[in-house]
């Protein structure tokens, strides 16, 4: 942040939605999860090396999750992911078939 | 049996006024405001408007009995009383789609808003809606992108996107104004924009302050691994000179231009949304003239009017006003038309000032453009009227911040973000607005201060324009 000295603004790696908050905790993502399957959306899980962080394609980590509405499965599946790219970003998408278009994605882990 | 000629001047009821007609789904329907000269019968009133915004003029004429002027004329097809308003009352018009040359709302406002504004019988008219047939929605390009290609262009999503206009608007050089692009956009803003004034004057030609601006983006995405962009205003004196700082602007990669609609002139904006379209570039709309055309609640043109054109005629951003902030609108009304930019479809709801069934059929949504006297404590406001699929722009309320711009875009992000969370876990904004904010300043004392600077502002004044209701 400012590391002491007010008014020194220093410029963050923030990669878009949610970049701006604390590191969210088991219970904020949890929550997030929640208003993607309450919307009716495919939770999605993609990873990245940080240097190809800026490319639209990430890579899939498996399927979208189409139809799963249990919370933990997509907790643990985003859990397996990082254990498998510990050195990766990880984000979660809600994928909206109506919209065609991601009702919600933000980076859980940084790698 | 064939007609005769017969010379003269008629009453406009006698061919106008059909009150048992039943509107084609292929009409175009109109629904005007009008005030009558006192003592003029309101039929004979509404018959004059459908004349004289269709096929009539005063004195019959013998060549009228070359064509079918029964196929070709508008009606009046109902009248309505306004509520609260005695001396006024609304009629309704349809008009057959051959009247209009295909994909031209120029077209379509010639007729409906030409002559008949200065019509003698008449002390005001204001047009308050169209209905546009899906059939002559298909004819227009509408908006070059649309809001699901913009997102996934810049990669924006499960939130509002957030700029500024850079000020001050007039005066700065090239390379001060880009450095004012680069600290908006380092600190967290999506979008940052050209003044509507901002064209190509003495003090910052437009080649310079592109140039500055290219480099200032491409900074602050390397350093924030985020998407970003600046509307750069090509609004210029001629069209070849616009295309000219469009091809320049494509040169450059840069993601989005900008157009003044209204002084511009809706010729100029549908050629540029076509450009745009071929060009891969996302066109933002700004509205200057609108509130001479749209502020007076008897006379002109409603906005929501307007705001259809614009998605016939092209852009993916248009302004809307804010609500809350320091400029003109009402709640219900504003909600009305930014329904008409960003839906596919729209049914009648009076509450909101929407006279129409409208489909909108396959064309893209329009981005609503929140912008003029906001700050951070209006973001549970905003997010709660404008939604995901909106662009808010603080210009003061990033720039001045007493750290700057780049702590005023952190502690807008900051509050934008902390909102959308929220608002994601069930929480209601606009009632716990002063708890999410103060527990977002905890951990940024960008925004802590930001709360501080802006926590006596206010905009409170009595809507000029508000709904018959």
């Amino acid at each position: 942040m400012n590391n002491g000295i007010a008014g020194d603004y220093q410029t963050k790696q923030t990669l878009e939605t949610f970049g701006f908050l604390p590191k969210f905790t088991a219970e904020d993502v949890q929550k997030q999860v929640a208003y993607i399957v309450a919307n009716g959306w495919a939770p999605s899980i993609e990873h990245e090396h940080p240097s190809n962080a800026m490319d639209h394609y990430w890579t899939m980590w498996k399927l979208p999750l189409f139809g799963e509405t249990n919370i933990a499965t997509v907790l643990n599946e985003l859990e397996a992911c990082r254990r498998a790219y510990p050195d990766h970003h990880v984000r979660l998408i809600g994928y909206d078939a109506y919209t065609q278009s991601q009702g919600s994605c933000f980076v859980v882990y940084q790698g | 049996m064939a007609k005769k000629y017969d010379a003269g001047v008629k009453e406009y009821r006698d061919l106008y006024w059909t009150p048992d007609y039943v509107p084609l789904d292929t009409d175009l329907l109109a629904c005007f405001k009008v005030t009558g000269q006192p003592g003029v019968p309101r039929e004979e009133v509404a018959a004059a408007v459908a004349a004289e915004s269709s096929t009539g003029t005063w004195s019959t004429v013998w060549s009228e009995l070359l064509t079918d002027l029964e196929f070709y004329k508008g009606r009046s097809y109902r009248i309505e009383d306004v509520p609260g308003d005695p001396e006024s009352f609304y009629t309704f018009i349809a008009y057959p789609i051959d009247l209009f040359e295909e994909g031209s709302v120029v077209n379509v406002l010639t007729s409906l808003v030409g002559n008949v504004f200065g019509f003698k019988a008449l002390k005001h008219l204001r047009l308050e809606d169209i209905r546009f047939p899906i059939a002559f929605i298909k004819t227009c390009g509408g908006p070059p992108a649309g809001i699901q290609v913009e997102r996934d262009r810049l990669n924006k999503y499960g939130r509002p996107m957030l700029g500024a206009t850079i000020k001050p608007k007039l005066g700065l050089s090239a390379k001060n104004y880009g450095r004012a692009v680069y600290e908006c956009l380092r600190g967290g803003l999506d979008l940052t924009k050209d003044d509507e004034n901002v064209n190509s004057q003495s003090f910052m030609r437009w080649r310079d302050r592109f140039e500055f601006v290219a480099e200032a983006i491409d900074k602050a995405e390397r350093e924030t691994g985020e998407r970003k962009g600046h509307y750069l205003n090509v609004t210029a004196a001629t069209p070849e000179e616009m295309y000219k700082r469009a091809e320049f602007a494509k040169e450059l990669n840069q993601p989005i231009i900008m157009h003044d609609f209204l002084t511009g002139g809706f010729t100029a904006n549908t050629g540029l949304a076509n450009w745009c379209r071929d060009n891969g570039m996302l066109l933002h709309i700004h509205r200057a003239m609108h509130a001479v055309i749209d502020r007076h609640p008897k006379h002109g043109i409603h906005f929501r009017v307007l705001a259809k054109c614009l998605r016939l005629s092209g852009g993916d951003h248009l302004h809307t006003g804010t609500v809350v902030g320091k400029l003109e609108g009402d709640r219900n009304s504003t909600l009305g038309f930014v329904d008409q930019l960003r839906e596919s479809f729209i049914p009648e709801d009076r509450s909101r000032g929407v006279f129409f069934d409208q489909d909108w059929g396959s064309m893209p949504g329009v981005f609503a453009v929140a912008s003029g006297g906001i700050h951070v404590w209006h973001m549970p406001a905003l997010l709660n009227i404008f939604g995901d699929d909106s662009v808010l722009q603080f210009g003061g309320g990033t720039q001045g911040h007493p750290w700057g711009n780049a702590a005023g875009a952190a502690a807008n992000r900051v509050a934008l973000e902390a909102c959308v969370k929220a608002r994601n876990e069930g929480r209601e904004l606009e009632r716990e607005a002063r708890d999410i904010m103060t527990e977002a300043a905890q951990h940024s004392p960008e925004l802590a201060l930001a709360m501080e600077t802006w926590k006596e502002i206010k905009f409170e004044f009595e809507t000029v324009d508000k709904l018959d209701v």
